[in-house]
């Protein structure tokens, strides 16, 4: 391969070290308005009046907006593909609010600071109503209940007991667990809880809207999904498809957050009131407070194994918090199960998940997406069981880990809120990507591997490790597409609905798309996304643009690559069959070639005119994993409980890298990421339901100085189902810190970390209560 | 208040109101948008830009303290349409991903190695620690200063 597996500067590289390319924020339109949204400042409550008056009479003010004067259309704000399984369960504007940043009312202004002053303006009376503020108080009798609108719906037949405070339930099972715990030798229970976090891109969310000259609405918006974002634009706003455009321009980061409908219905109804360019910037602590988290879990977890370390039984139970709103409730919760449980084999598996609404911020897609949280208590899990069998970590997943071959019912039983789909493990480097780590991390055999050498007597240093896996697209469901046409010189534009948000997906599917054709991915033209312009594609989400997006790269070029074969073989009265391409030049035997220049001519100008171009779809029927295995060695200060990580390595099985340097690019971001959500990242509320850490000095996220050593291996495997090979990279590795720290700290301390972030207190606590006397 | 002062070697007077955010100023008054706002509040280092030789967060510096000063943004390190040799090495080592740190993050680099051409990885660390990237994760980011603190004769 000349383009692909290569590590290729990033096709918008030059632009963004250089500060041209634009985001959202860098485009002015003459008489743009800013747009500001009052929130609500109670957890729970209603609206019992609202007077916007004084606002609107505000000189400056063009557009005032609550409950009274938009369409009230129960809608998710998940961008998920359609009907979306997701509850509907959200408005623009509701006369309840249901937690402390909820939308009141918004204004659009001349300036930020007359947006102020109108919402200032505005008089609410509220009713407060008691809050939850705890996931496990959702459920109990008597509890208030959040939903009680009798319009929300579930657009799927799926539960959805909103007067329960359920806002989506999932309940599987193969084999008999009861059955699997009377065979096992040892069973160990435990529960964890997976802490509230949130995205921080270092763009917040932001989106600009305005009437056309034509009288469509055009959204510039920061997102992931524009394709989700004009239709459920199209939805709240009771305005035909047609009438919308939106386009992508480049994105300050996502990492699922961006994958939600969180300013676009806002700040066009505000537009189309003030019928001038409306441009809403959401605030860092607005971001914190009032986009979207991921979503706070507890995972009851129950395994029984055999003496020499046999699974024979597993229940995880999971009880998903989604804040005030059921953004992503199901499929997170779902892919709980999905993304670990394949993992390791069993017979007899039951998986069960209750997402609960809470009067807290909104849950929402967020890299790992379900499996962050499970993975969590899987991995720790196994660690125990290890410890208590006597056998070694590695061995035990070793034993136990699925293999390339090998399938496990969960596929099919398990889906994103429906069944999900069977499949065959096609590629599997886990193997080797153990082995390479724990040789990387210098793991000795033999049932933990407690290590010296620290710095202080009250110092203790340990070693831990994971396995995990995610998914590359989700099958049967998502859908991507791209188009490719042929210019004069030669030259191609290639239009993809894929959403590049900074993660290089305009330089992969470019690269893709060269290595077909026989040209130099600096010969693609990478346009990405313009609904008015490019093919659907339903966005970057569930680890799915190299692979499905990828794919529909390749179908499209081929066809491309066929009508320029074909052109050539006419013009010079060679063999199609037996044609190659080279360096932009179609090659036949005996000599005879025709450059992409003279096709391109021929084509266009000289004789039989016609425009090279194709568009080609892609769906998967399966959904391969990407394996990892990370370690870490920590140092643990017992008399303070401040850990220190010395290093961590994450060893990982990608399929074909497209472009090396970008993927591992993505792994050691979400290793860094997956560190802060181990170590520091933690939402802390006042009893009133209020986000205190809504800025970067209380919710700390790592900087250049927070960082252990870190070494990334890519192991190398073949899937043959990918696009030359290749699986997902970009979620997988944020799974692994919270489970591989906690198991480090448990072989330095003994003591067991069961909720995170792993703070000088947790850790102290939880060694305090491992060395209690009995 | 007119200010004068200097913006990427040119000098400048432009008449803003003295309590205007030198971050407003570069993108609202002068149409440099290369330098972002991530938090507003010099939390997060995206707005960085060089002042009198040294790393400031343009949301921090309201724009009567400029006077008489000299400011480089982002838009003013390329020299004859030549890119600068740290947004080069930025781009090879493949330390840009989202992009939207990217400006700030090589300011801080650019006035790091003003100060000290020839960093340590720890130096370059704490140099760049007031700049967040929630994409990289630093390393390819660390590699491309470090790549150049060893042999910058050209910065």
């Amino acid at each position: 391969m000349k383009i692909v597996s290569k590590s290729k500067i990033k096709v918008d590289g030059p632009g963004l070290a250089t500060g041209k390319q634009k985001f959202v924020d860098d485009f002015d339109m003459h008489g743009m308005l800013v747009g500001k949204i009052l929130t609500s400042p109670h957890a729970h409550a209603l609206i019992k009046k609202i007077n916007t008056s004084k606002a609107e009479k505000l000189p400056g003010v063009h557009a005032v907006l609550c409950y009274k004067n938009v369409p009230r259309v129960p809608h998710t704000t998940a961008g998920q593909g359609f009907p979306e399984p997701s509850p509907y369960d959200t408005f623009m504007f509701d006369k309840k609010v249901r937690y402390v940043g909820d939308r009141v009312a918004a204004v659009a202004a001349d300036s930020e600071e007359i947006a102020m002053k109108a919402i200032s303006l505005i008089e609410v009376e509220y009713k407060v109503l008691p809050a939850i503020l705890n996931a496990k108080d959702s459920i109990k009798k008597g509890a208030p209940i959040i939903h009680d609108e009798p319009d929300a719906t579930m657009p799927i037949p799926v539960p959805f007991e909103p007067e329960k405070n359920i806002a989506a339930a999932t309940d599987v099972q193969v084999g008999d667990i009861d059955k699997g715990f009377e065979k096992a030798d040892l069973i160990v229970e435990r529960e964890f809880k997976a802490h509230y976090a949130t995205h921080c891109p270092m763009e917040p969310h932001i989106t600009l809207a305005y009437p056309d000259e034509n009288g469509r609405l055009v959204i510039v918006t920061s997102t992931q999904v524009p394709f989700h974002v004009r239709r459920i634009v199209a939805q709240t706003l009771k305005l035909p498809i047609k009438k919308i455009r939106v386009i992508k321009p480049r994105i300050g980061g996502g990492f699922g957050g961006k994958q939600e409908i969180l300013l676009e219905d806002v700040c066009s109804a505000l537009a189309l009131k003030s019928n001038k360019p409306v441009k809403i910037r959401y605030t860092r602590e607005e971001e914190f407070a009032k986009s979207r988290t991921r979503h706070e879990q507890y995972v009851n977890l129950k395994i029984g194994a055999t003496k020499k370390g046999k699974l024979t039984s597993i229940f995880m139970d999971v009880l998903s918090n989604t804040g005030a709103y059921g953004s992503h409730a199901l499929t997170v919760a779902c892919n709980c199960g999905s993304k670990t449980l394949p993992l390791y084999p069993c017979d007899n598996v039951r998986f069960r998940a209750t997402t609960v609404y809470t009067n807290l911020p909104v849950g929402g897609a967020y890299r790992g997406y379900g499996a962050t949280q499970a993975a969590y208590a899987l991995e720790c899990l196994m660690d125990e069981i290890a410890y208590k069998l006597e056998i070694d970590p590695v061995k035990l997943r070793q034993m136990n880990h699925i293999k390339s071959g090998g399938s496990s019912p969960i596929f099919e039983k398990l889906g994103e809120g429906k069944a999900g789909v069977k499949q065959t493990i096609g590629s599997c480097g886990l193997a080797e990507c153990i082995t390479k780590g724990a040789k990387a991390i210098g793991w000795k055999t033999g049932g933990g591997c407690q290590v010296s050498g620290a710095k202080e007597k009250t110092h203790k240093r340990g070693k831990g490790m994971c396995t995990l896996m995610q998914g590359s697209s989700i099958p049967e469901i998502d859908m991507a597409a791209a188009t490719i046409k042929m210019n004069e010189d030669g030259s191609f534009n290639l239009l993809v609905g894929a959403t590049d948000l900074g993660t290089g997906s305009d330089t992969i599917l470019a690269q893709i798309a060269a290595e077909v054709l026989g040209c130099d991915e600096s010969d693609m033209i990478v346009l990405s996304s313009d609904t008015d312009i490019t093919p659907f594609d339903v966005g970057a989400y569930a680890s799915s643009t190299t692979y499905l997006s990828g794919a529909a790269v390749i179908k499209t070029a081929q066809k491309v690559r066929e009508q320029i074969i074909k052109v050539a073989a006419e013009v010079c009265g060679g063999n199609p069959e037996k044609a190659v391409i080279e360096n932009k030049v179609v090659k036949f035997p005996g000599g005879k070639k025709v450059s992409f220049y003279d096709i391109a001519i021929h084509t266009l100008y000289l004789k039989d005119q016609f425009q090279i171009a194709a568009t080609e779809s892609n769906i998967s029927h399966k959904s391969p994993p990407p394996f990892a295995a990370h370690f870490v060695e920590v140092e643990v200060d017992t008399e303070t409980g401040e850990v220190d990580l010395l290093k961590y390595v994450a060893a990982v099985d990608c399929g074909t890298e497209i472009n090396p340097k970008l993927a591992r690019g993505q792994t050691e971001g979400a290793v860094v990421n997956g560190i802060g959500y181990a170590m520091m990242e933690e939402y802390i509320f006042n009893e009133k339901g209020r986000l205190l850490t809504d800025n970067f000095f209380t919710y700390k996220i790592p900087s250049t100085r927070d960082l252990p050593e870190i070494k990334i291996i890519h192991v190398k495997s073949y899937e043959d189902s990918g696009p030359f090979g290749a699986k997902s990279v970009s979620e997988i590795s944020i799974n692994g810190a919270l489970p591989a720290i906690s198991n480090a700290i448990f072989n330095a301390t003994g003591a067991r970390l069961t909720e995170g972030p792993f703070t000088p207190e947790r850790v102290l606590k939880a060694i305090k209560f491992a060395t209690k006397p009995e | 208040m007119k200010i004068e002062f200097t913006l990427n070697h040119q000098k400048m007077s432009i008449e803003a109101p003295p309590e205007l955010r030198l971050l407003d100023l570069l993108r609202d008054y002068c149409g440099l948008t290369g330098t972002k706002e991530g938090c507003g509040k010099g939390e997060c280092g995206a707005c960085s830009v060089i002042m009198n030789s040294k790393l400031v967060n343009s949301c921090l510096v309201p724009v009567c303290q400029i006077d008489d000063s000299e400011i480089v943004t982002i838009e003013g390190l390329e020299k004859n349409g030549e890119l600068d040799v740290l947004q080069q090495a930025f781009i090879n080592a493949g330390a840009v991903q989202c992009g939207f740190c990217i400006p700030g993050m090589i300011m801080a680099a650019k006035a790091l190695l003003m100060q000290n051409p020839h960093p340590s990885e720890e130096e370059i660390k704490k140099g760049l620690s007031g700049n967040l990237c929630r994409c990289t994760g630093y390393a390819k980011i660390i590699e491309a200063v470090a790549g150049l603190a060893g042999n910058n004769n050209r910065l």
